[in-house]
Parts: C-alpha cells; sequence; structure tokens
C-alpha cells in the first residue's frame, strides 16, 4: 500500500494527540475511573491508531513516526485488553476467613506433599540423633541447642525473674520477621521445579526430629511438649503452608498432564500462592507472639498441663479453621 | 508474541505488531542500587520517627522498628510498582517500567508475586540467582519475573516528528514529472537516508552557508545514485531542492504535479 505520509499524518495527529492525553492522565491517578462515553472514546482511538499503525508498517520509509505509533499502541493495548479477570476488591476480613481456607483446601495435597517431607526430614533426624548422640552439634548447630535436655530444664525452671523482661516485643518482632523471611524463601524455592522446597523442608524436619529425641531420650517430654507446642502448632504448618505455595508453583512450572502453556499455568495459580504466602505470614505473626510471650515461660511460672491445653485448642482450632471455614 | 535479541514482539487480537524494548541487566542492577538507597533512607526516617516515643516503652520501639524495616523491605517494591503502574523510584529513574509480559496490563498479585521472589532471586547475594537468571533469559527475566509473567522494559521518550514542519505537501514537484523514476526512487529509498535527508531540512537554519551546500551537496548525490532522473528535469534544482523533492517523493503519494519547483 502506498501512503501519503504528509497527509496521513495531518489526519491522524489530532487522534494520537488526544489518545497520548488520556493514556497520560489515566497513568498519573492510580485511582482514576473512566466514565463510558471516556471508555468508548480510549477504545475507538486505540483501534484507530493501531489501524495506523498497521498502514504505517508497510511504509518503511519513515521509522520513526512508526516507533512513536508502536510505543502509543503499546500503552492503550495494554488499556484496552483486560488482563484476566477483573480484579475485585480486595476485602482482608473474607479474604482471612474464606479464600484462605478454601485456597488451602484446594492445594490440600501439595500440603500433604510438604508435612510427608518434614514428616521425613523429622524421622531422618531422630534416627541420626537416636544411633549417635554426638551428631547434635552437626545437626543442630544452634548454641541454644547444646546444653543437655536436663541442664536445659534446670535452668528454665529455677531461672529467677524474666529473662525477657524488656525485650519480648523485640523478640517477638525478631522471630516473626525471620520465621516469614525462612518461609517466603520456602515458598519462592518452588521456582527451582520444587527442588529448593524440598530440601528446606526436610531439612527442618530433620532439626525437629533431633530436638524432639533429644528431649524425648533426655526425660524431658513434658517440658519439650510446653515448649513447642503453644507456637509449634501454628509455626510448623505455617512453614508447611508456605511449602505448599512452593509446589503449587512447581507444579505450575512442571505441568504434568496439562495440556496448557506453562504461562497460562502460572497465571492461573498466581493468586493462590498469593493468598498461601499471606495466610502464612497472618499465621507466624501469631506464632511469634505465643512464642516470646508465652512459649519460653515455663513451670513454676507457667504450668506444663496449661501451655500443653493452650497448644492442643490452637492445633484443634487451626484444623477447624482450614477445613470448615468458607464453606457455604 | 515472539522475542528478538533485545525487544518482545506482540501481536494483537487485530494483527497489529508492536515491540517492547527489554530492558538491560546493568540498567536494572543501577535501578536496584537507587532502591536500596531510597529504602535505608525510608528506614532511617521510620527508626527515628519511632525513637521519639522510646520514653513510652523501648522495647515496643525496638520490636516496632524491626517490624517497620522488614514491612519496608518486603512492601517497597510491591507499593510503588502497584502505584507508579510498574515502577519504583530506582526504574523511574532509569525510564524502567514492569509490564505484563504479554502487553497487557499488570495485575496485583503478578507485582506481590515478583517481588516476594526477591527471596530467592537475591541469593546469595547481590542478586546473583536473579541476574544470572536474567542475563541467560531471552527476555531478560529474573526468576520473579518468570513466575508472575513480567518483563522489565526500556521506556523511550519517543517524540512525533514534525514531517509537517517540512511542508511536505507542496503540489509541484519536478521529481515527479517522470512518474516511473519517481516510483523507482520510492522503492530504493532507506529509512537511514530519509532520517538523515529529514534532519538535514530541519536543522538548515543551524547550519553555515559553506556547511549547508556541503551537506546538501553530499545527500543530493546519494539520492542521484539511486535513481537517475533526466538533466532537462534537474539542472535547474539546486542541491538542497533536490533533496526536498526527493524526501517528498519518498514520503508522500499521489497528487504531486510534476511542474518544475519554484526555488
Amino acid at each position: 500500500m502506498i501512503l501519503d505520509l504528509s497527509r496521513f499524518l495531518k489526519s491522524e495527529r489530532p487522534y494520537w494527540d488526544e489518545l497520548n492525553k488520556l493514556l497520560d492522565e489515566i497513568d498519573s491517578d492510580r485511582f482514576v475511573q473512566l466514565n463510558l462515553q471516556q471508555v468508548t472514546r480510549l477504545e475507538y482511538l486505540y483501534q484507530r491508531a493501531a489501524s495506523g499503525l498497521a498502514r504505517l508498517s508497510t511504509f518503511s520509509a519513515e521509522p520513526r513516526t512508526t516507533e512513536f505509533l508502536q510505543s502509543l499502541v503499546a500503552r492503550a493495548y495494554a488499556e484496552c485488553h483486560p488482563n484476566r479477570a477483573a480484579a475485585q476488591r480486595f476485602r482482608p476480613w473474607q479474604w482471612l476467613v474464606r479464600t484462605f481456607p478454601q485456597t488451602f483446601r484446594k492445594h490440600v495435597r501439595a500440603f500433604a506433599l510438604a508435612g510427608a517431607l518434614t514428616f521425613v526430614g523429622a524421622a531422618f533426624g531422630w534416627g541420626v540423633i537416636a544411633l549417635d548422640k554426638d551428631a547434635k552439634s552437626v545437626i543442630m548447630p544452634f548454641s541454644g541447642l547444646m546444653q543437655t535436655p536436663a541442664e536445659r530444664v534446670k535452668q528454665e525452671e529455677t531461672a529467677k525473674g524474666d529473662r525477657l523482661k524488656g525485650v519480648k516485643g523485640a523478640f517477638s518482632a525478631q522471630l516473626m520477621t525471620n520465621n516469614i523471611r525462612v518461609s517466603l524463601l520456602t515458598f519462592a524455592a518452588g521456582a527451582t521445579w520444587g527442588v529448593g522446597t524440598t530440601l528446606l523442608l526436610f531439612y527442618n524436619g530433620v532439626i525437629l526430629g533431633a530436638v524432639a529425641v533429644d528431649y524425648v531420650y533426655g526425660g524431658q517430654t513434658l517440658f519439650l511438649l510446653g515448649w513447642l507446642l503453644p507456637h509449634g502448632v501454628i509455626e510448623i504448618p505455617a512453614i508447611l503452608v508456605a511449602g505448599q505455595a512452593g509446589f503449587v508453583l512447581a507444579s505450575a512450572l512442571i505441568g504434568w498432564g496439562e495440556s496448557s502453556t506453562r504461562r497460562a499455568r502460572l497465571r492461573s495459580i498466581l493468586p493462590d500462592v498469593l493468598t498461601l504466602a499471606g495466610g502464612f505470614a497472618v499465621m507466624l505473626v501469631w506464632a511469634g507472639i505465643v512464642e516470646a510471650f508465652i512459649s519460653q515461660y515455663h513451670y513454676p511460672v507457667l504450668p506444663y498441663g496449661w501451655k500443653i491445653s493452650l497448644g492442643v485448642i490452637e492445633l484443634a482450632g487451626l484444623i477447624l479453621f482450614l477445613t470448615r471455614a468458607g464453606r457455604t | 508474541m515472539t522475542s528478538t535479541l533485545n525487544a518482545v514482539v506482540i501481536e494483537t487480537p487485530e494483527g497489529v505488531r508492536f515491540s517492547l524494548p527489554l530492558a538491560g541487566v546493568v540498567a536494572r542492577f543501577l535501578a536496584w542500587v537507587i532502591d536500596v538507597l531510597a529504602i535505608s533512607t525510608i528506614c532511617g526516617v521510620i527508626g527515628k520517627l519511632l525513637g521519639l516515643f522510646g520514653w513510652l516503652s523501648a522495647d515496643g520501639v525496638t520490636g516496632l522498628t524491626l517490624l517497620s524495616y522488614f514491612v519496608v523491605t518486603i512492601g517497597y517494591g510491591i507499593g510503588f510498582e502497584w502505584y507508579w503502574h510498574g515502577q519504583t523510584p530506582g526504574k523511574r529513574a532509569l525510564s524502567l517500567k514492569v509490564l505484563d509480559a504479554n502487553g497487557l496490563k499488570l495485575q496485583a498479585s503478578q507485582i506481590a508475586v515478583r517481588n516476594l521472589m526477591r527471596s530467592l532471586d537475591s541469593l546469595p547475594g547481590l542478586y546473583l540467582i536473579g541476574g544470572l537468571a536474567a542475563l541467560f533469559s531471552k527476555r531478560h527475566q529474573r526468576l520473579g519475573d518468570m513466575v508472575a509473567n513480567t518483563i522489565v522494559v526500556q521506556q523511550q521518550k519517543l517524540v512525533l516528528p514534525d514531517l509537517l514542519r517540512l511542508n511536505l505537501d507542496e503540489k509541484f514537484n519536478s521529481l515527479a514529472a517522470v512518474p516511473h523514476l519517481a516510483a523507482r526512487l520510492r522503492q530504493q529509498i532507506n529509512s537511514e537516508l530519509v532520517e538523515v535527508a529529514y534532519q538535514a531540512l530541519l536543522r538548515r537554519d543551524e547550519l553555515t552557508p559553506e556547511v549547508k551546500l556541503e551537506v546538501f551537496r553530499l545527500l543530493a548525490d546519494r539520492f542521484r545514485a539511486l535513481v537517475k532522473f533526466p538533466d532537462e528535469i534537474t539542472t535547474a534544482l539546486t542541491d538542497e531542492r533536490y533533496v526536498r523533492n526527493a524526501l517528498q517523493i519518498a514520503l508522500t503519494s499521489g497528487g504531486l504535479r510534476g511542474a518544475r519547483s519554484t526555488r
């Protein structure tokens, strides 16, 4: 097609300027709402610019006008074509009590896989320490866990005054942020086709199993339950939810038995992994508060029976929430 | 959608193709450096402000400071990219922008996920994993971009060339008197020559008379080399007029009268 560029520019330029101005308005205000007339006009201007670009593309002699029009059409294209379903208004409470548990149940197999890997890791950690107590320093390179369970219990139960007095807030914040960071990494590691998530969950399980067997064989099971249950019944499932999100991501990347493209699969699971990430963050905030304000206090300050009961009630509540909430 | 060396080409449902130039790894790294400085500044300011309330509870202030640092670190990218349509201060400074890889509107979930994935991309330090992924990815995507289906593009400040200023719609053009040669010229001309001729004509008043003569002589020779017009048509034309007429032939069609143009 032979194009009279000069005449073409003269007739089209006012429409391009109008489109440019409208797009600038949309860009400058995040909350701008176009009325029906403006939307119709935007669509018309986009169609007109796109058609102009198609005509100009056959005319290679003047590249700069083509480049200009390409950038204009690219901007308008993004505004005129929907990207999935229209975004719904975010309602935090609805999200927490409906969307999160529903999403959790939708991907419960990924949660089960995360749980199974942690369990295998825990069994491994248990077995290693049961067979060789000296392996403790290798498996649990944390100074706080190096003393014998009996020494630790004696130290905790005879402590005079509040060890965390004046630092509880900071300690709680540190626990929350650290746990959320680790959980985020567990989720993000799903991008390594799930290998990173698998390793992190397994390692977490190893530590858990090693600590548990150390205290059980040391005759301090009651202390262990009183120490870990109040926060652990939320913290450990939260890490499993992070693993669940990682496996949902990995599954979309791998796409076993799926006929859709990888991009389409990832696109479809994005809101779900985001919901799971938000869910484990909320759970870890709760766990951080409980760990700093309850778990670190032992008999005689807080009786073990009371702490274990709290843990059991929390766990029952969590199970009920994740399995029942959001069912219509 | 296809990827060329440094651009993503998108074909719309209407059959129109346009390309999005991809941002390079170095530009993205520099934008990140600016963002790190901005995050440090914001955290510093929050720390100072919260410090004013230390008399209420030193422990509470320390806890809140730790939490706010964490929230700022995680939320900075998400908040800015959502509010500024795919830009953070660092990206804005370097004219970079996050877009949906299909050229569509960026969704909040895409922004959140690409930023949450930084916990993996930033390992083991200085975004080594993300940088390597971007370096070897066809669309310069770090892992977060791959998962969220986003790309980072280089925004260009494009200005529509003001061809109308050249008055290319003059009715008289002596080269048009030989339609088959004019058609051949239109066919043989290339975009680089058009661009140079266009710039020379636009800036003719900025050139000294000697330079102007030399520039248009060189350009006219390039045009003459493409198509040989009869001498009786071209002898009366100055080099500048020859270039103007040739450019008019290149950029317009039809409606031209083959009368000898006035100087």
